[in-house]
């Protein structure tokens, strides 16, 4: 009890008991996530570049659903539902 | 030995009652970001999939038979924050929206009023300072706008849900498109690479 109490009273600086290091943590795990990054083998990425390159990804991201989305609902259009949900559930099961 | 039972139920309800309240950093072990990349969560969002398309068809007016790219994206979208089981905040804002929706369509077609469009992002009319943001800042409030439900949410939080939604749309988009190529037969063409290398 007494440790915690005395652990919030250093940081006190903070807003909030949130070290330095789990926000490294944080952005090194979301490093490994972007490929952009992660094939470029280099260990020394700025955080500013983690969060860039996190928004071009999710954007990017968004764009494919959406590609996806059109591209689905084209051929849901002209393909018979039936029997593209039994092609599909048969996969599914396979 | 009854007492120390009821001391260890006491703490147990005191620690899980502290992991619920406020906007603390919960512990990552907690939200498991790798389910998304399973098989069989795969699986079993692309048959709720499915599922919701052939609804979306069904509900669609009889002289729009053709579901837009719109409500297919929309769907998707929904039943993949249904997937997240509620632990993500982006997945409820995801659900909360879509909630809202719902109901201003209901009041449009009973009432006969013009609801607003319920959107998430409302552009502040008012003219910008021209103040110096650090860049770092100002990254992060352009990625808490990418990620549902997150504009207020701290930092470190906000990187916990990136990194969950990073995943999960991953997943979206790898059964959209194999989902996709049953329908066409052919393989489809990735933009981004979206597994383990």
């Amino acid at each position: 009890m007494s440790s915690r109490r005395s652990r919030s009273r250093q940081q006190s600086g903070v807003s909030s008991n949130i070290t330095d290091e789990q926000i490294t943590d944080l952005v090194s795990k979301l490093q490994q996530l972007i490929p952009e990054i992660r094939n470029r083998r280099s260990n020394k990425v700025s955080a500013s570049k983690v969060l860039q390159e996190t928004c071009n990804y999710i954007r990017s991201l968004h764009r494919e659903v959406d590609d996806l989305s059109d591209r689905l609902s084209d051929l849901l259009a002209t393909t018979d539902t039936d029997s593209a949900q039994a092609a599909i559930i048969r996969s599914l099961l396979m | 030995m009854a007492s120390s039972i009821s001391e260890t139920n006491f703490e147990e309800s005191k620690r899980i009652k502290r992991r619920k309240t406020g906007d603390e950093l919960r512990d990552p072990d907690t939200i498991d970001h790798t389910r998304w990349r399973s098989e069989s969560e795969q699986r079993i969002y692309s048959t709720k999939l499915v599922e919701a398309i052939r609804q979306v068809r069904r509900n669609s007016s009889p002289e729009n038979k053709v579901s837009s790219g719109r409500d297919i994206r929309d769907a998707a979208d929904g039943v993949l924050a249904v997937a997240a089981k509620g632990r993500t905040r982006w997945s409820r804002a995801i659900l909360a929206s879509r909630l809202r929706l719902r109901l201003a369509h209901n009041n449009m077609k009973h009432k006969k009023a013009r609801v607003a469009k319920v959107t998430g992002s409302i552009r502040s009319k008012m003219p910008e300072k021209k103040r110096s943001i650090p860049a770092l800042q100002r990254k992060a409030k352009v990625l808490s706008r990418l990620v549902p439900g997150c504009r207020k949410v701290s930092f470190p939080n906000l990187l916990e849900e990136t990194t969950d939604y990073i995943s999960a749309l991953e997943m979206q988009v790898r059964a959209m498109a194999a989902l996709t190529e049953l329908l066409t037969g052919s393989p489809v063409d990735r933009l981004t690479s979206t597994s383990d290398s």
